[in-house]
């Protein structure tokens, strides 16, 4: 199997364990050029990828952005503030008159969930999903795979312990669904107001216990506190969530084991991972960013190659 | 489909010996040369020659392996999609006298690929390229080996297939195959 099963990359809840094994193989040899003096081929060199983010966005944004470059498509780049969405234009709209100026891939952040599954069925480019509300955000999901895949060799097997604010994240819908799909074992760890109330029918233990999660993972995922979509309280403050579910070196140190641990970015230093944790030898979040590129890089690839 | 064998693999080996004297004749005692095999099918190739250079002068030339895929020009343009290969290069291209291999030149195509691929590890001093087959009259462009095995007359719907123990295959051998309607 040298293709895709997919047309567009929605979310990883879409795509076979095949697809993910090719993903891998294909960011395997693009990590590879990205070590070379010249760091750029030329595979994209007809395409046109629009950038389409109605949502903030850093790491995802220049990782796209760059993947893109390396692999010498055009790119134009869209965010909704100062745009004409203000001035009252829907999605569709907004994306055909992109598509008008001969635009073959979209990539779009959006916060509503299922946006990008709505636009392909309307439109005809190839669409990368990078983020839609809180549902998924398939190429961070693949990402932290393949980070796994390299620091422990594979990920089947592997027992990984997502924490923090499960209920808000796309990360971790995402991660718990390309996890299994490889033969992880997922559990979710945070507080119980956190955690979404059905998410146990996903498959995933439950465990609110910090420390205890700890000591059964080989591998933890840490997550941001997403105040911006938080509507209510969930936990009294954000000192007393440091102090029950923060992390920190001398919590690793305890451990009689070695742990991988994760963070998908942007860190809340203090606040869900201490600095000394943050910066530890247990942490693989900037090799995380660094293999972003050419994960990113293998999407876009292989969707070209779908067309 | 008529498979017909045109190099056996006694004359394989007096082939690929005779190349490498070819080179010695060229590269001298290879300090400054390099050897890259295009993948997937020109690194049994490259091997071959490594290891028969290596009996001659009693040292080991540097081989590299070079993938082409992302440097193709039919990406998209395939009915079926190519699967990429590992580059492995240890060594600097740079003003080095590098030495490409393949099995089969048809119609260039990939030669020029690898060219552009190389061209990433560094500027070298100069550029061969060493085929075990040289298909006559089917090159899509000005590309011509500098060390030839053999030169083939096929018709473009036929296949040159090289084959290699080292690949599970029954015994070293070169086939003309022929597709026919059945």
């Amino acid at each position: 199997m040298q293709e895709l099963s997919v047309r567009h990359l929605l979310g990883i809840k879409d795509i076979t364990p095949q697809d993910i094994q090719l993903i891998f193989e294909t960011a395997d040899n693009f990590k590879d050029v990205l070590n070379r003096p010249i760091k750029k081929v030329p595979s994209l060199r007809d395409i046109t990828i629009a950038n389409v983010f109605f949502e903030n966005s850093t790491r995802t944004r220049l990782s796209f952005e760059l993947a893109e470059k390396r692999l010498s498509a055009d790119v134009i780049n869209f965010s909704s503030s100062g745009s004409s969405v203000k001035k009252g234009e829907t999605l569709l709209d907004t994306v055909n008159n992109i598509l008008a100026m001969k635009v073959d891939m979209i990539v779009m952040r959006h916060s509503s969930p299922g946006a990008p599954h709505f636009l392909s069925k309307y439109i005809p480019a190839n669409i990368v999903n990078a983020g839609d509300g809180t549902h998924e955000h398939p190429t961070q999901a693949l990402l932290d795979s393949f980070s796994i895949r390299e620091r422990l060799g594979e990920v089947a097997g592997k027992k990984v312990v997502i924490i923090g604010d499960i209920l808000h994240s796309r990360v971790a819908l995402s991660n718990i669904f390309a996890l299994q799909k490889q033969g992880a074992e997922v559990m979710v760890c945070g507080p119980i107001t956190l955690l979404p109330k059905y998410i146990k029918e996903l498959g995933v233990k439950v465990e609110t216990d910090v420390r205890k999660a700890l000591a059964w993972c080989d591998v933890a995922n840490v997550l941001r506190i997403q105040l911006e979509r938080q509507q209510m309280k969930y936990f009294p403050s954000l000192r007393e969530y440091t102090l029950y579910y923060g992390i920190d070196k001398k919590m690793l140190d305890s451990l009689n084991k070695e742990i991988v641990l994760m963070h998908p970015g942007p860190i809340n230093r203090g606040v869900e991972l201490s600095s000394d944790a943050a910066d530890s030898h247990h942490s693989i979040i900037l090799n995380q960013v660094e293999n972003g590129v050419a994960i990113r890089m293998a999407v876009l690839y292989l969707l070209a190659q779908r067309g | 489909m008529q498979k017909r064998l045109i190099v056996n693999h006694q004359l394989l080996e007096i082939m690929v010996m005779r190349l490498c004297h070819q080179l010695i004749e060229n590269h001298g005692d290879f300090s400054d040369s390099v050897i890259l095999g295009l993948q997937p099918r020109g690194k049994y190739v490259a091997q071959r020659i490594q290891r028969t250079l290596q009996g001659i002068l009693g040292k080991q030339v540097p081989t590299g392996l070079l993938d082409t895929t992302f440097h193709r020009d039919d990406f998209r343009r395939r009915d079926t999609p190519i699967a990429a290969n590992a580059t492995k290069i240890d060594f600097l291209v740079e003003g080095k006298k590098v030495i490409l291999v393949d099995d089969v030149l048809y119609t260039g195509r990939s030669v020029r690929a690898a060219l552009d691929a190389m061209i990433a590890y560094g500027r070298p001093a100069s550029v061969e390229l060493l085929v075990l087959i040289d298909r006559l009259y089917t090159r899509h462009l000005p590309i011509q080996p500098t060390y030839v095995g053999r030169q083939v007359n096929s018709l473009l719907s036929q296949r040159v297939l090289v084959e290699w123990k080292e690949q599970q295959a029954e015994g070293d051998a070169i086939w003309l195959i022929t597709k026919t309607d059945e």
